[in-house]
């Protein structure tokens, strides 16, 4: 049997008393019949694609549009005079979070997580949980079942396609998705895993996608870094025994709903939002030019 | 869905509909034609002419139909790929009436002289739908391995195709008929579970009144 809602998936775990990412896995190899095993090597193949997408940036590129690219560099040296305001660790994950996403924008490898323009995100704050030793590759792997059964939740209830709902659907989701394995990873209880996936989501709820000239560069690849921070922070707050006031069923539910009620000019088709002003215009004539 | 819907794919950027999605279509063009293709003209409507050069549509759909898939490192290169693999192609736009967004018309030929016209979209995460063949509504999506038969619109043709489907053993998941007018051109678009031989392929290439069998194997690259 499968799960349609956070809260039934939580029941399970505990009705079965298994972790919530045995939950998922179970689900999976029910889903697509296949082994524990089978399952599990294609989660580890997602994760390597995952770290590659993180180590083969190169900071000298830009995009085709030549809108983003060598702002990921910036970051990391800026990073290296030890003297940032966010601090070490989420300096690092800014970093990853922009050299993926400019990475995603000059046509490289990486895995739509759970889109191509919210790809940074979970690199972002997975990989360099590992590089900085504050996880296990075992720990993210289990993260990362928590982080697509919550997708999957959200995909079924509501949206995770721009076109339909919006950045929210996007990066909002990723960014829950991320903040709900964090919380597992940090040994926050089933409850917390859900709250801090309904704090990162309630937090970016309304984000319009209104990319400019219609391509996945600007504003996409800074909402990545957005995303991840968020998702560090929603996962800090839960831990901390910060309780979401809304139910992350509900808090779901509220996105699909404000994505159906958004207008069609800003969910992708470049006709709203940032893409519509005189800067953007003026951008999307010259690249659409070229 | 499954979770390696919501995790994946892994892909070359940077869109899943406009990169992702559109190798997917040149390489399901090139599994339907058959053989290796060495000609190709392309033809981008809407979202996929308006913004398909920034995302690397153009480069996808050539990489598609020199048989790359969407996570090869070559995709950004494959107008190179296609000098050295002797394929001709053009690229231009145009408004195909009521089509999806993100919709490219492509027309092929192979080294033996085989020619197709395929019309796709990309529906987003990746995911297809072929839309036409050769002019007719096929719309499916490559999920299963599927047999398109053209035929002339007269009786007995769906009986011959299901009953030898049925002698070697292979299930039908969906099933769908079209035609252009009543005895005019006909098509059958069948998907099914299991494999179709090459024996009844060819055998079904010899029944009168069946005019063209194309079959997608989803599973050969």
């Amino acid at each position: 049997m499968s799960y349609h809602a956070i809260k039934e998936w939580i029941a399970m775990s505990e009705e079965k008393n298994i972790p919530l990412w045995e939950v998922v896995l179970q689900d999976d190899m029910a889903e697509r019949d296949v082994s524990r095993e089978e399952s599990i090597q294609e989660m580890e193949n997602i994760w390597k694609a995952m770290l590659l997408s993180a180590e083969q940036y190169d900071g000298s590129l830009r995009s085709n549009s030549g809108l983003v690219g060598t702002d990921g560099k910036k970051l990391e040296e800026y990073g290296k005079k030890g003297d940032t305001l966010c601090g070490d660790f989420i300096n690092k994950v800014m970093t990853q979070a922009v050299q993926v996403s400019e990475s995603n924008a000059c046509m490289k490898r990486i895995v739509a997580a759970p889109t191509a323009g919210s790809c940074g995100i979970m690199p972002a704050v997975f990989v360099t949980l590992l590089k900085e030793n504050k996880a296990t590759e075992k720990q993210i792997i289990e993260a990362l079942y928590i982080a697509s059964g919550i997708g999957k939740v959200v995909a079924e209830r509501a949206s995770i396609a721009g076109a339909s709902g919006g950045c929210q659907a996007e990066v909002g989701t990723a960014s829950a998705m991320t903040a709900g394995g964090l919380a597992a990873i940090k040994g926050g209880t089933p409850k917390q895993v859900g709250d801090a996936a309904a704090i990162a989501l309630k937090n970016l709820l309304g984000l319009a996608c209104d990319p400019v000239a219609g391509l996945v560069e600007v504003p996409c690849v800074k909402r990545n870094v957005i995303g991840a921070v968020n998702a560090v922070a929603a996962a800090d707050m839960v831990l901390a025994g910060i309780e979401s006031v809304i139910p992350p069923d509900d808090v779901i539910d509220a996105m699909g709903q404000i994505g159906r009620e958004m207008s069609y000019k800003i969910k992708e088709t470049a006709m709203g939002g940032l893409a519509a002003t005189p800067t953007g215009q003026a951008i999307a004539e010259r690249v659409l030019q070229k | 869905m499954n979770i390696f819907d919501i995790l994946g794919p892994v892909m070359v950027g940077p869109s899943s509909s406009h990169t992702a999605g559109a190798t997917r279509i040149g390489l399901t063009a090139r599994k339907l034609l058959a053989e290796k293709p060495v000609k190709a003209n392309i033809f981008l409507h809407g979202s996929f002419a308006a913004t398909g050069v920034g995302h690397g549509t153009d480069k996808a759909l050539v990489a598609g139909i020199l048989g790359m898939q969407p996570d090869d490192m070559r995709i950004p290169h494959s107008f190179d790929v296609a000098k050295e693999e002797g394929l001709a192609f053009s690229i231009q736009n145009k408004d195909l009436k009521e089509a999806h967004p993100n919709t490219a018309l492509i027309e092929m030929e192979g080294e033996n002289g085989r020619t197709l016209k395929i019309q796709a979209s990309s529906l987003g995460g990746g995911r297809i739908m072929i839309n036409k063949i050769d002019d007719i509504d096929v719309n499916f999506s490559g999920e299963y391995n599927t047999l398109i038969i053209h035929n002339v619109d007269q009786p007995g043709h769906v009986a011959e195709v299901t009953s030898l489907l049925a002698h070697k053993g292979v299930n039908i998941a969906n099933m769908h008929l079209y035609r252009d007018r009543r005895g005019g051109y006909a098509c059958m678009v069948i998907e099914i579970d299991q494999q179709m031989p090459q024996s009844a392929l060819d055998w079904l290439k010899r029944v009168e009144g069946i005019i063209k069998v194309t079959y997608f194997n989803r599973e050969v690259a």
